[in-house]
């Protein structure tokens, strides 16, 4: 009964959606809805909550974008992806955007045809070996036991790694994270693997973290970001722009505490600009002259979202790093509004 | 003479001695321990070596078990409860864990409002199976009848809706006519039965109740065309006819009557539920939904292929093999992927064909394959001698099937069928791979994705193991109360 149900809306969907597909932006505003592709689950950047409230960094872009389009952070239907359907998820136009954990590599965005429109956290490879083990430098682990999660790009920059430096290793394949912990902790394995913020988040839920060292060493170059299809410039710059007025409003000492009153009007003509005050931007994007704004106003700027889910003040506790302002040593750089 | 007799028998015993206990070692623990576990060198050996494997296995997991926490916030304080507690060098599980998500791992997101809803599908599955699975009445089934009405009322009362106690007097108002007119207990429950999947649809998903019922009718269209038809024309045509009917009605006269329904009524209600989409399912929810409607669709749809497969004609033959040996050879994770990733290219853009709807048909499809084949070989098992006795009476072949082969067929497979339904049950935590939160993976990762719980992991997988065990055990053990119930044969 449900087949014959669902496929005869399934023929009217399919009969309308031949006439309704323009701009994913015209589709997100009639649709009133973001749909937005997040991780299934990566501690700090994409989580339920007990209440089934998505909260995370990376689910804090996807709110942002729904604020500054549609005026409301929580108009937002988060659609959990793994690994294999990410790709297919946003080429088929499942989702509207991608924001998950998503390495910008040449073939992803050449090959795959999607656009990436910025880099909402540079990560790499690094690795955990237990205090005990004495070894302070990833160059002083030739002949170790490794965890590693198996087809992921981190194997690949591990036999890398380990070629180039002349040494060998032994892998232990893995599954899930969870998987390679458990591995770690029994001792299945000299050193663990992964993106260095993971490591720090796995670090910070053992129950010994004191006894376990990051080394320095980042073997590879992770930037993470949001992605969006090749083909809908508009679309790619409204959340290329969203992104990028967060890093400026935290450059400029906006945060969604003070927008209100800076909204009104600054002796900065920059922050003028960015949130509406002065110019038309947000008419250019085509949207309206508070995009900024709702959008600063709904999640904080770039520095409060990386505070709030996985700066030092949270267990995770990631220094900023390549992730400051530039004007801090960092690579966060918003080209200017303007 | 009788003076000899005198001497010789000086005591005549006039009672039975009462029998004396057996001695001590042939009787009662003892005995059994002597003929089972100590009856030679060799045996008692080998017991003395289980002994201390269980002794120690206990010993190393009894202390985790028995130092769980379950009053805690996160993983940490876990820890901190129990080295306080039981030293700083115990371990324990942290249950506190499933005590905080309990709802995620059942519900997975659905509105935490509305939980009276699946809630409430699940015993009226309960309601609907029981003219099923049992066929006469029993005082277990009325002590069932009894507790699943008060749940009932108290999910009501709970959530403060009375949706839940309509539908309940409504069943067993209907059901009490059909009694006084010759229907007895269970068997009066069958209508209902049909209606649970519109019933079942319509409360996981809400809507408006004219959708289901619409489909409903195109059922009922299809089956009195079939009647009137067969009755002039043959079964085959009548089927025929029949299904080109339903379809019909599904494709032209249900989305009118149903916008006019709607229309009508608008969101008032009782005709209106909340809706709620298929991203919100997750859990046990997701786990039951597609596992139910697997079981129950893949079981026709497997007679179906099995008859097909050893038919005389040729194309039903072809398609049926065909069918069957190309799901067979495929694993079922393919199949989802086809479903969650192919499909979408094949698709025009913009579509959205429900996941939850695509997996279902998959997992069916696949279950169906399997079961068409446990159901062959019931068939085969069947002497030829009971196909020529039915043919023999006159009937006609979907008359012979239904009255004499495939009972008789049906019952050899009992434990194929349970089996294969059984795998397809688990098989759903395989929908992880697709996106989709089944309670094993789904849902155990995105917990563990909350900071407070990272690092937990053998609590979540114990416990969602736990509850597919009770599921599954209580299939197998109604398959060996069907196999007795149905037990002709005297061995």
């Amino acid at each position: 009964m449900k087949k014959s149900v669902f496929l005869g809306t399934l023929a009217a969907t399919a009969l309308l959606a031949g006439f309704a597909s323009a701009g994913t932006l015209e589709d997100v505003k009639a649709r009133g809805e973001l749909i937005c592709g997040v991780n299934t689950g990566l501690v700090g950047f994409a989580a339920p909550d007990a209440n089934g409230n998505w909260q995370g960094f990376d689910v804090d872009v996807c709110r942002a974008v729904a604020a500054a389009v549609l005026g409301d952070a929580s108009k937002v239907k988060y659609v959990p992806t793994t690994g294999e359907t990410r790709f297919t998820a946003l080429a088929s136009g499942e989702i509207d955007l991608l924001s998950r954990n998503t390495t910008w590599t040449f073939s992803r965005d050449v090959e795959l045809k999607f656009t990436f429109v910025g880099v909402n956290y540079y990560d790499g490879q690094g690795f955990m070996v237990k205090k005990d083990l004495g070894v302070t430098s990833a160059k002083e682990l030739d002949g170790a036991t490794i965890c590693i999660q198996t087809g992921t790009t981190t194997e690949l920059n591990l036999a890398d790694f380990f070629k180039s430096n002349n040494m060998s290793y032994q892998p232990v394949a893995i599954q899930t994270n969870a998987e390679g912990e458990q591995q770690y902790l029994a001792g299945a394995c000299d050193a663990y693997t992964t993106d260095a913020s993971g490591l720090a988040a796995t670090r910070a839920a053992f129950a010994d973290p004191e006894n376990h060292v990051i080394l320095p060493e980042i073997i590879s170059k992770e930037p993470l970001g949001p992605v969006v299809r090749q083909g809908d410039d508009q679309w790619a710059d409204i959340v290329r722009w969203t992104l990028n007025a967060l890093i400026a409003a935290e450059e400029y000492g906006v945060t969604s505490a003070n927008v209100d009153e800076l909204a009104k009007g600054t002796q900065n003509p920059e922050i003028n600009r960015l949130l509406g005050a002065e110019g038309n931007l947000g008419e250019m994007l085509g949207l309206d002259k508070d995009w900024a704004h709702r959008a600063i106003k709904a999640v904080g700027n770039y520095g409060e979202i990386f505070a709030a889910h996985i700066g030092e003040s949270t267990p995770i506790g990631l220094a900023r790093g390549l992730n400051a302002q530039w004007t801090q040593g960092g690579l966060m750089y918003s080209p200017p509004f303007r | 003479m009788s003076d000899t007799h005198a001497q010789t028998e000086l005591f005549v015993r006039h009672e039975m001695i009462p029998p004396s206990e057996p001695p001590a070692l042939e009787t009662g623990a003892i005995k059994w321990l002597r003929e089972n576990l100590f009856s030679g060198w060799l045996n008692t050996i080998l017991t003395i070596l289980g002994l201390l494997v269980v002794f120690g296995l206990a010993r190393l997991f009894l202390p985790w078990f028995l130092h769980g926490v379950w009053n805690a916030n996160s993983l940490g304080e876990c820890r901190e409860i129990i080295a306080q507690t039981w030293g700083p060098d115990a371990s324990g599980a942290c249950w506190a864990m499933i005590r905080e998500r309990w709802n995620q791992f059942m519900f997975g997101f659905y509105p935490r409002e509305l939980y009276w809803r699946p809630v409430l599908a699940l015993l009226f599955l309960l309601v609907g199976l029981a003219p099923v699975l049992y066929s006469e009445l029993s005082s277990k089934l009325v002590a069932a009848g009894a507790v699943i009405a008060a749940l009932i009322v108290v999910l009501a009362y709970n959530y403060g809706v009375w949706l839940p106690v309509g539908m309940l007097v409504t069943i067993a108002a209907v059901s009490a006519i059909l009694d006084a007119r010759g229907a007895k207990w269970p068997r009066n429950l069958l209508w209902f039965s049909a209606l649970y999947p519109a019933v079942a649809f319509w409360l996981l998903w809400g809507g408006s109740v004219w959708l289901p019922f619409v489909a409903v009718l195109g059922f009922v269209l299809g089956f009195i065309v079939m009647r009137l038809v067969s009755a002039q024309l043959g079964a085959i045509l009548g089927a025929s006819a029949g299904a080109v009917a339903a379809v019909l009605w599904w494709s032209f006269g249900a989305g009118p009557l149903d916008e006019a329904l709607i229309g009508m009524t608008g969101t008032a209600r009782p005709f209106w539920l909340q809706t709620v989409t298929s991203d919100q399912f997750g859990g046990f929810v997701l786990a039951f939904t597609i596992g139910v409607t697997g079981i129950a669709a893949s079981l026709p749809l497997g007679i179906l292929l099995a008859l097909g497969r050893r038919s005389d004609m040729p194309l039903v033959k072809v398609i049926s093999v065909g069918f069957i040996e190309f799901i067979r050879g495929v694993p079922l994770i393919t199949l989802l992927f086809v479903a969650s990733l192919l499909l979408n290219y094949f698709l025009p853009p913009g579509t959205n064909f429900d996941i939850i709807l695509r997996v279902i048909i998959m997992v069916t499809l696949f279950a169906a394959a399997y079961i068409a084949e446990v159901i062959r070989g019931g068939l085969a098992a069947l002497p030829r001698g009971q196909y020529e006795a039915a043919a023999a009476l006159g009937l006609d072949y979907w008359k012979s099937m239904r009255l004499v082969i495939l009972p008789q067929a049906l019952k050899i497979s009992i434990p194929g069928i349970v089996s294969t339904f059984i795998g397809l049950f688990k098989d759903t935590t395989l929908v992880v791979f697709v996106g989709l939160l089944d309670p094993l993976k789904g849902i155990t990762d995105a917990v563990r994705a909350a900071i407070e719980w990272k690092g937990i992991y053998w609590e979540p997988y114990l416990f969602v193991g736990s509850i597919f065990f009770i599921v599954c055990f209580s299939m197998s053990r109604y398959s060996m109360y069907l196999e007795n119930k149905l037990k002709r044969e005297h061995r």
